[in-house]
């Protein structure tokens, strides 16, 4: 399989007044096409500072971050935020979601970015809300589904533009047991069935398992298993 | 490429209660500013009104207004034998000799005073004037103490109604009739005979104005020519009627719409900052909304257009009750002293498509300015921070 990310010698560092906190250290990391990897660590490891840089809401100090070979640490904001919409599905630990939008509208964001008829993107919000098994609640808000009916709205948005990399930030964090089983069997399946990438932060060892492969961060540093 | 305008108004519904509270203070100053303009505008038309486009009124060089004006028996003479003077059926001229003067008479509800124009006429004015007809009694009698009230008189001051007697100069004159004069400024005056006033007022020949038709409406240039040429007629000048009268209207119009202006836009800065503060709340309450949308490509224009918009429909949506309230003041009727002529004159608010667009300008501007900052600070959110904030 070749690499759909290659993370070379990244290196962040955030400052904060004169102090500056080094957050991640000469990080490399590749993460082949199809691949289901879950980061783990204690809190402040530095895992979700870099799941940012490679989801490209964050840039980092040095070194280089390509993903499916476009180095986006290269990238101007407005570029960047047009490669983010084209490329990287994101799943959060709290949704997320727009509670003004109902679970349709929500879906149907990241397609406002396209150039698809009003038709298509009609057809392709359905679709993933029928892979997410909420065909029948399209018309309900936010407020009126369940935290895990809820995150499966975010994946199915997520997912409407065929994104090349699914990022998941805790996506179970926020949910009670059942759901979060279910959000990981829904994950799993999109990374087996549907053939996506994903990358995904979590605490929870359960949750870990579901991945192919898991990477563990500690003081900014990756240990390999 | 945009965030759903429907984003936006949804919004504007989930906190109804603060968008309810700032479309409230945005109505109220655009209702005051809408009806400061409506004001004016009713000045204006009233005014203008008065006059005909076709008709030309002869004045004292000068004059401000027609009771500062006079112009003498010879100099009419000589004006109405212009063949430029249109003329009536009978072959008569198409004019009048006006002589007009202020009374001083109580208002009704208060113990204010009045000045009140009285319009001394000739014959010729009812054909001239056909905006002016009898309401109800007869028209006065010529050389006999008689008047005709304007309508707006005859409700406005008091004791006015027919059969009774009003001090002018030193007789008690009768009130016969009164006129309807509608929208215009002959609905605040008094009408007699213009004979008897002169020589109640000991006028001699001296009429203070001649307002007569054209023959042909483009005539005007060679009536104003003529004037500047015939010797005995330097001292006069001539203007269209509807001008004259624009004229009268233009410094009582500029006075309400400097002063009611100048209160509008200070109440509209306390209407900014509302609409401001509601923005910036809004703003701040969405923190996480916007970094979730910047994360999924919408750019930092896209976010600023958004909440502009929604700052734009908060006034837009306060700017339309406002106007449509202020609407109402169209069945509102005025009545005070004209400064362009010291003499009474009623007056409403009229809705023009000109105020309608200056009033829809000034709530945009409201909305615009009101919503630009707090539109800036949610375009320049970091993602990262906005997204940790929840």
């Amino acid at each position: 399989m070749s690499t759909l990310v290659e993370v070379k010698n990244v290196t962040k560092v955030y400052k904060r007044d004169t102090m500056e906190i080094p957050v991640l250290q000469n990080i490399s990391l590749d993460v082949p096409e199809g691949e289901f990897l879950a980061l783990m660590g204690p809190s402040g490891s530095g895992k979700t500072t870099l799941l940012n840089l490679i989801s490209g809401i964050d840039q980092p100090t040095s070194g280089s971050i390509l993903v499916g070979g476009t180095d986006i640490a290269k990238l101007n904001e407005s570029a960047l935020a047009k490669w983010r919409s084209n490329h990287i599905g994101f799943v959060f630990q709290f949704y997320n979601l727009m509670p003004v939008l109902t679970a349709f509208e929500n879906v149907e964001l990241p397609l406002l970015l396209t150039n698809l008829s009003k038709k298509e993107k009609q057809q392709r919000v359905e679709a993933v809300l029928s892979v997410v098994g909420l065909a029948d609640r399209m018309d309900h808000y936010p407020k009126q589904l369940s935290g895990g009916q809820q995150q499966r709205v975010a994946i199915a948005r997520a997912i409407v533009s065929d994104p090349t990399l699914i990022i998941g930030d805790e996506p179970t964090g926020d949910l009670d047991r059942k759901s979060a089983e279910e959000i990981l069997v829904l994950l799993s399946r999109l990374n087996s069935e549907f053939k996506k990438t994903i990358i995904m932060v979590t605490h929870d060892p359960h949750a870990a398992e579901s991945a192919h492969t898991i990477q563990h961060l500690d003081k900014g540093e990756l240990k390999s298993n | 490429m945009s965030i759903p305008i429907s984003y936006n108004i949804r919004n504007l519904w989930a906190r109804r209660l603060t968008t309810a509270l700032t479309v409230s203070g945005i109505a109220l100053v655009v209702f005051v500013f809408a009806s400061v303009l409506m004001l004016s505008q009713g000045v204006e038309d009233t005014l203008v009104a008065t006059g005909s486009n076709d008709n030309v009124i002869i004045l004292r060089k000068s004059s401000q207004s027609e009771m500062m004006s006079a112009v003498s028996r010879d100099q009419i003479g000589i004006i109405s034998t212009f063949p430029e003077v249109g003329q009536t059926q009978e072959g008569k001229p198409f004019a009048t000799s006006d002589v007009v003067t202020l009374i001083n008479i109580n208002k009704k509800g208060s113990n204010d005073m009045g000045n009140v124009a009285v319009r001394g006429i000739s014959s010729g004015a009812f054909a001239l004037r056909p905006q002016v007809s009898l309401q109800e009694g007869r028209w006065f009698q010529p050389g006999m103490y008689e008047i005709v009230v304007g309508n707006k008189i005859h409700d406005q001051f008091v004791n006015m109604e027919v059969g009774q007697s009003v001090q002018i100069g030193s007789k008690l004159w009768t009130i016969v009739g009164v006129i309807n004069g509608g929208k215009t400024g002959f609905a605040s005056e008094v009408w007699t005979d213009a004979d008897i006033v002169m020589t109640e007022f000991n006028r001699g020949t001296t009429y203070s104005t001649y307002t007569f038709k054209l023959k042909d409406v483009n005539d005007f240039e060679t009536i104003k020519t003529k004037l500047e040429t015939e010797q005995r007629l330097q001292d006069l000048e001539v203007k269209r009627e509807q001008e004259f009268y624009l004229e009268q209207s233009k410094f009582m119009a500029g006075f309400i719409n400097g002063l009611g202006l100048f209160i509008t836009v200070i109440f509209s800065f306390g209407a900014m900052i509302g609409a401001m503060i509601t923005m910036y709340a809004s703003v701040a309450n969405r923190t996480v909304e916007i970094g979730t949308l910047r994360a999924l490509g919408f750019r930092r224009t896209s976010i600023l257009t958004a909440f502009l918009i929604e700052a734009v429909a908060l006034s837009s949506i306060g700017g339309i009750i406002g106007l449509f309230l202020a609407s109402f003041m169209e069945f509102v009727s005025f009545s005070t002293t004209n400064f362009g002529s010291f003499s009474e004159l009623a007056f409403g608010f009229s809705l023009s498509g000109s105020v309608i667009l200056w009033t829809v300008v000034f709530f945009l501007i409201m909305g615009i300015a009101g919503g630009f900052l707090p539109a800036v600070r949610a375009s320049r959110m970091n993602i990262i921070n906005a997204l940790r904030s929840s």
